[in-house]
């Protein structure tokens, strides 16, 4: 198991500096750059400027200064927001995207999975429907949709609840976008459970279970293992996905997650900005796909990593 | 001895089964017809409202929606006396008959009857008629005919009519989702077809880069690309279909995995077909079932994608529009103009949800064992 860790550790790093490679030239051969104003700076301000952030190396010099730099822990200053480092500004946003990420998963899991099992014990009866309604809307109504429209009802025609902001993180600020972020993987995570837990109940030994006269709560219990293991898949990627920030809710409800900044860094040119959430972004991703895979391992026994 | 039946036993091929087990689904079904309206109203539409997408109604700065049509009998003699301000006289008895206006021009001066013109600049009015001539001109009787213009979805805050663009805008949609989808489509199925037929090395090798690309933060990605490259419409669905042939390749490869071994591809083999012909002849036509019922699937996901985009200003620009522009327009104006946001998301989420029951009803029908 432990080497399994390893190795899978050991598999990530190309991949990151595949991230990385990738992005950094992406952003280079695009034409502009970071100190591009309205009004063309003065040519000897603008070297000068170019000189302080190592912008008139040549490219693969660069390059490998970023990386040395990257493996040191240190993404260097914001192009664009002065006097702050990109890892200044990402210590900011991350522990914001972070709270409504998890909060958003574990909302996800908890509805989804108590959803998809009742209407898969109940297939094809009224509450089997109503899930498998909601589950479709879930999942086609984006959440640019479902997010004004929240604040239309909630936020302006009842004013239960503030619009937006951060405000410190206080929950009545938190709970709208955290819903809006969880509809959508509820209505997943409902949908692959209920398949397979409809699958796994049909299954031999489930069959065998009944036949022994267990109880409908074991009997579910039981289904209930087998029939996770999808959602535990599919949890990975979405998992990185939440907790780095969905851009849209950030920006709709206004909030300082990381997906806000990636967006404006990307429009003011920042390159080091851009860099480091694609950076750690991309750590995170990799980190919860590990992660999936060893819960895979643990979960289903059939599934050996030697 | 009795004569052999005349009658030969019809085949049923497998697609004549789907066909048969889609009309039977009643979702699917409705879903075709509405998305088969949405789509007509879309290409033909603009061109039936009346209004030019990008006309700019100055007098109409977000009318909400409404059946009725403007101008509202209470607007219209407001609106005669802005436009006789304008050329420095006084209306007076006026008389609304129906779409005509009759009124009285009084102004200390003599009428220039080139100022008339105001009311033609004016969204209101047509151009308006002379009757009567009275005291030296400085008296004027007059006839405007009213301009009767119908906004069925109201107006957005330029004063454009929301029905022409969400018809335009599902236009862009509907055309980025298909492009995309066919590039996603054409990398995805050629990729797939040639990892699985070649094998070995080359498959391993080709299925680690697609392992690789999963695990890179897409959206990231495209937010990249198209803020880097400029935002054209060209960019944008390479960008999109670029990301979204991942997993095409993998189901691909696998169905050509297991359709390589069968015997028409060690005929076709035997008898001298190179790989190319047995790609193009045998494999990839094979692959089709799936195929189709993913690209059902994904032309919805692709046209999110786009909207996604454009909702955060990264995607089809003024004055274009797509549903997603539409709909970060409305998101900014709900408060008071909600049906800005309303419209748009309706003919969206519709888009959507038929695109889904399709491809759900395509598996169903061409996947019989999953249902």
């Amino acid at each position: 198991m432990l080497s399994f860790v390893f190795r899978r550790f050991l598999t990530a790093i190309p991949t990151l500096f595949v991230v990385v490679t990738l992005s950094f030239f992406l952003m280079r051969v695009a034409p502009g750059g970071p100190f591009d104003l309205e009004q063309p700076l003065e040519a000897k301000i603008m070297e000068n400027l170019q000189k302080a952030y190592g912008l008139d190396r040549p490219l693969w010099e660069q390059y490998l200064r970023y990386l040395g730099n990257l493996v040191r822990g240190d993404l260097g200053p914001s192009f664009y927001i002065r006097d702050f480092s990109v890892a200044e500004i990402l210590m900011q946003g991350l522990p914001v995207s972070i709270t409504l990420g998890s909060l958003a998963i574990l909302i996800a899991l908890l509805f989804g999975t108590v959803f998809g099992t009742i209407a898969g014990l109940k297939q094809n009866t009224p509450t089997d429907y109503a899930v498998v309604g909601f589950a479709t809307a879930g999942v086609t109504i984006p959440n640019f949709v479902v997010a004004p429209l929240f604040q239309i009802i909630f936020g302006l025609t009842l004013a239960w609840l503030p619009v937006g902001g951060w405000n410190d993180g206080a929950i009545r600020n938190v709970i709208l976008p955290v819903i809006v972020l969880a509809l959508p993987q509820i209505a997943v995570v409902a949908r692959m459970t209920r398949a397979s837990m409809i699958e796994a109940l049909r299954s031999d030994h489930i069959r065998t279970l009944r036949s022994l006269g267990l109880g409908t709560r074991v009997i579910v219990l039981h289904a209930l293992r087998g029939a996770i293991l999808p959602v535990v898949s599919y949890l990975g990627p979405t998992a990185a996905a939440l907790l780095t920030g969905s851009v849209v809710v950030e920006t709709i409800f206004g909030l300082p997650g990381i997906g806000r900044y990636f967006v404006e860094g990307a429009l003011n040119r920042d390159y080091t900005l851009v860099m480091g959430t694609v950076v750690v972004v991309a750590i995170f991703v990799l980190f919860f796909n590990m992660i999936v895979d060893i819960l895979y391992a643990l979960l289903d026994p059939r599934v050996r990593y030697d | 001895m009795t004569e052999p039946s005349a009658t030969v036993m019809q085949g049923r091929s497998l697609w004549a089964d789907a066909r048969d087990r889609l009309r039977r689904n009643r979702a699917a079904m409705t879903s075709l017809i509405v998305l088969g309206i949405i789509t007509l109203a879309c290409l033909l539409g603009p061109a039936l409202t009346g209004h030019p997408y990008d006309r700019v109604y100055p007098d109409y700065v977000k009318v909400a929606a409404s059946v009725t049509a403007h101008p509202t009998p209470d607007k219209i003699v407001p609106a005669i006396e802005r436009v006789a301000s304008r050329l420095r006289a006084k209306a007076e008895d006026i008389r609304v008959e129906g779409d005509i206006a009759r009124l009285k021009l009084v102004a200390p001066r003599a009428i220039d009857e080139r100022s008339l013109a105001f009311f033609e600049r004016s969204d209101l009015f047509h151009a308006a008629k002379v009757l009567a001539r009275e005291d030296e001109g400085k008296v004027m009787r007059i006839e405007v005919p009213i301009q009767r213009l119908h906004f069925w979805f109201g107006t957005d805050g330029n004063g454009r009519d929301l029905f022409t663009r969400t018809l335009i805008a599902g236009r862009v949609s509907l055309a980025i989702g298909l492009l995309a989808t066919f590039v996603a489509i054409l990398i995805g199925v050629t990729y797939g077809a040639v990892a699985g037929y070649v094998g070995g090395r080359t498959d391993t090798l080709m299925m680690r880069a697609v392992d690789v690309l999963y695990s890179l933060p897409f959206i990231f990605f495209v937010i990249m690309l198209v803020v880097f490259f400029g935002r054209n419409f060209v960019l944008m669905f390479l960008a999109v279909g670029a990301v979204e042939w991942l997993d095409m390749a993998r189901i691909v490869r696998g169905q050509t995995l297991s359709l390589k071994r069968r015997e028409f591809v060690q005929a076709a083999d035997a008898l001298g077909v190179g790989p190319g012909g047995i790609l193009a002849r045998h494999i990839i036509p094979n692959t089709l079932g799936p195929v189709v019922v993913y690209t059902t699937l994904l032309v919805p996901k692709v046209i999110l994608l786009e909207s996604f985009l454009s909702f955060l200003g990264l995607g089809v620009q003024e004055p274009m529009t797509s549903w997603g522009v539409l709909i970060s327009d409305g998101a900014r104006n709900i408060q008071g103009a909600s049906y800005l946001l309303i419209f748009p998301a309706i003919f969206l989420t519709t888009t959507l949800f038929c695109l889904n029951f399709i491809g759900d009803g395509l598996r169903d029908a061409l996947d019989p064992r999953d249902r």
